[in-house]
């Protein structure tokens, strides 16, 4: 009787550090993505280059990578989070700008901003809802990422458009992936930092809203 | 594009996946074995999203 208490002692206290983990990570999130968002607006009234979206690329991969696996367990963090998703929105300027000189450029923007919502909204409503581990998927969907990346690599060069449109398609699809497995590593605890989990569902939408433009500039009607 | 800017994205995204490729070949040496109707539970929500996004396609 007294193990049986003590195992469900546990089990509460197990899921009430899943159901904090998740509340901060989506307060984190909707925080970095109006940050994002006010940071892009700034690039495109300021009308930067390609050049800032490279610099924003470059810098936001070093802080990904080198600063934010070393300052992820302390206040720190919260900074880098907001630098690196601050620096990816400043990137998204030029882009932007770049669809807004289409005569449907700002049809396009705002399809492609609610169907990521929905898009994100959608899975994570799944997830959390049959509360399904995904983790068996974490394999493909890092090796599914290479391969892209790699093709994406060659098409720098090659510059062909339907293979342009192609890698957004599989991409818009492993980002979705990416956000059922975020999700469900969270609700099992697999992931107990809400800053990494952020930055994790961050990149997955940034990656589906910068494709889903794509896709919808590229084929979706202009006149 | 110019020349040397396309070499410094190919460098990044090449970087990435130099970064990356060692914890996939952890992920799938560990990732967990699905079962049918693990894939199903999967598909599912993909497939919703295929045909969320032509219908974004087709609206502009």
């Amino acid at each position: 009787m007294y193990q049986n208490e003590r195992v469900i002692g546990r089990t509460s206290e197990s899921a009430l550090a899943t159901n904090k983990v998740l509340r901060n990570t989506y307060t984190m999130l909707s925080m970095t993505l109006m940050f994002s968002a006010l940071m892009a607006g700034i690039s495109m009234v300021m009308n930067v280059g390609f050049m800032a979206n490279l610099i924003a690329f470059g810098g936001s991969i070093v802080l990904l990578w080198f600063v934010l696996p070393r300052t992820a367990n302390s206040s720190a963090g919260v900074a880098v989070v907001f630098a690196i998703t601050g620096l990816l929105g400043f990137g998204l300027g030029p882009i932007l700008n770049m669809y807004m000189g289409m005569s449907n450029g700002a049809q396009v923007i705002m399809t492609a901003l609610g169907g990521t919502g929905v898009i994100f909204l959608s899975l994570s409503a799944y997830a959390l809802t049959t509360k399904r581990d995904f983790s068996f998927l974490g394999g493909m969907l890092f090796v599914g990422f290479i391969v892209v990346l790699l093709a994406a690599v060659a098409n720098i060069f090659m510059n062909i458009p339907a293979l342009s449109l192609t890698i957004s398609a599989v991409v818009i699809l492993l980002m979705s992936g990416f956000i059922l497995y975020d999700t469900s590593r969270i609700i099992n605890g697999g992931e107990t930092n809400y800053l990494l989990a952020t930055v994790s569902l961050y990149l997955s939408i940034y990656n589906i809203f910068v494709h889903l433009l794509h896709l919808l500039g590229a084929l979706g009607g202009d006149d | 594009m110019e020349m040397w800017m396309k070499i410094t994205y190919a460098i990044l995204l090449g970087m990435m996946v130099l970064f990356l490729w060692p914890r996939a070949k952890h992920m799938i040496a560990n990732s967990p074995k699905a079962s049918g109707s693990d894939w199903k539970s999967v598909l599912l929500p993909l497939l919703g999203v295929v045909l969320f996004v032509m219908l974004l396609i087709s609206m502009v």
